[in-house]
């Protein structure tokens, strides 16, 4: 493949209530084969996949929130979340995980990926994406 | 005699706690579980629901909020955190319990 694309995956739903958090992750790790230019978008309940903290020991389930933090090794560059939709859930970039990111040819490294933007950001990002996955 | 209401939905995607809220007897109780417990957290948009139904009892599912992140002191005031122990004491002292989906 030569051609590279512009993929955004649009996550609006929470984690583990229903399935589409964790089938987004499967997809983006399996889409970080093909060396395209990847970013994440999280909006509405979206948001909740990237709070940090989370234990599900008690709840029998699998805790997958490990797994965004190693998105920056797949070649994910952004991460983006709707600050809009942080704030109707009383939520702030300081309740959310980080995500480093490294370039291994050039070494250029980012301690955090994970970027809080408005509204017309989220517009815009979304708009000039070739493709939307969403979830 | 009372019942207890389950809610297991984000009020921010789905409207059954909104919807609980509306049809429930007075002196009822209802939980919250799965992603129903964001709605239990203090300063969303959905936060005046609970605080203006004064007359249902809330309680909300540790294990759940456990898994979600969000730690005690972001529940609203007056809900009480129980385990599935409690879950179970409160389905019995009830006359039936009733899952709002």
């Amino acid at each position: 493949m030569s051609d590279i694309k512009k993929f955004m995956y649009l996550n609006r739903r929470a984690p583990y209530g229903t399935i589409y958090a964790w089938e987004s992750l499967e997809v983006v790790l399996i889409a970080a084969a093909f060396d395209q230019e990847v970013s994440l978008m999280f909006a509405d309940d979206g948001v909740y996949q990237l709070v940090k903290g989370g234990d599900t020991s008690d709840s029998d389930m699998k805790n997958f929130m490990p797994t965004y933090r190693t998105l920056g090794d797949y070649g994910v560059r952004h991460m983006y979340v709707d600050q809009a939709s942080l704030d109707a859930r009383g939520l702030t970039t300081d309740d959310l995980i980080q995500v480093e990111w490294e370039d291994w040819e050039t070494e250029e490294e980012v301690d955090n990926i994970v970027e809080a933007v408005d509204t017309d950001k989220v517009s815009e990002l979304l708009a000039e994406s070739e493709v939307v996955f969403s979830f | 005699m009372a019942d207890l209401y389950t809610v297991n939905k984000s009020p921010f995607e789905k409207n059954s706690l909104e919807s609980v809220i509306k049809f429930s007897t007075p002196g009822s109780a209802v939980l919250l579980i799965e992603d129903g417990v964001y709605g239990a957290t203090k300063g969303t948009t959905a936060e005046s629901m609970i605080t203006a139904a004064s007359d249902i009892k809330f309680y909300v599912l540790a294990s759940d909020l456990k898994a979600r992140g969000i730690s005690g002191d972001r529940i609203i005031d007056g809900i009480e955190s129980i385990d599935y122990a409690g879950f179970v004491d409160l389905a019995v002292a009830n006359d039936k319990v009733q899952a709002w989906l």
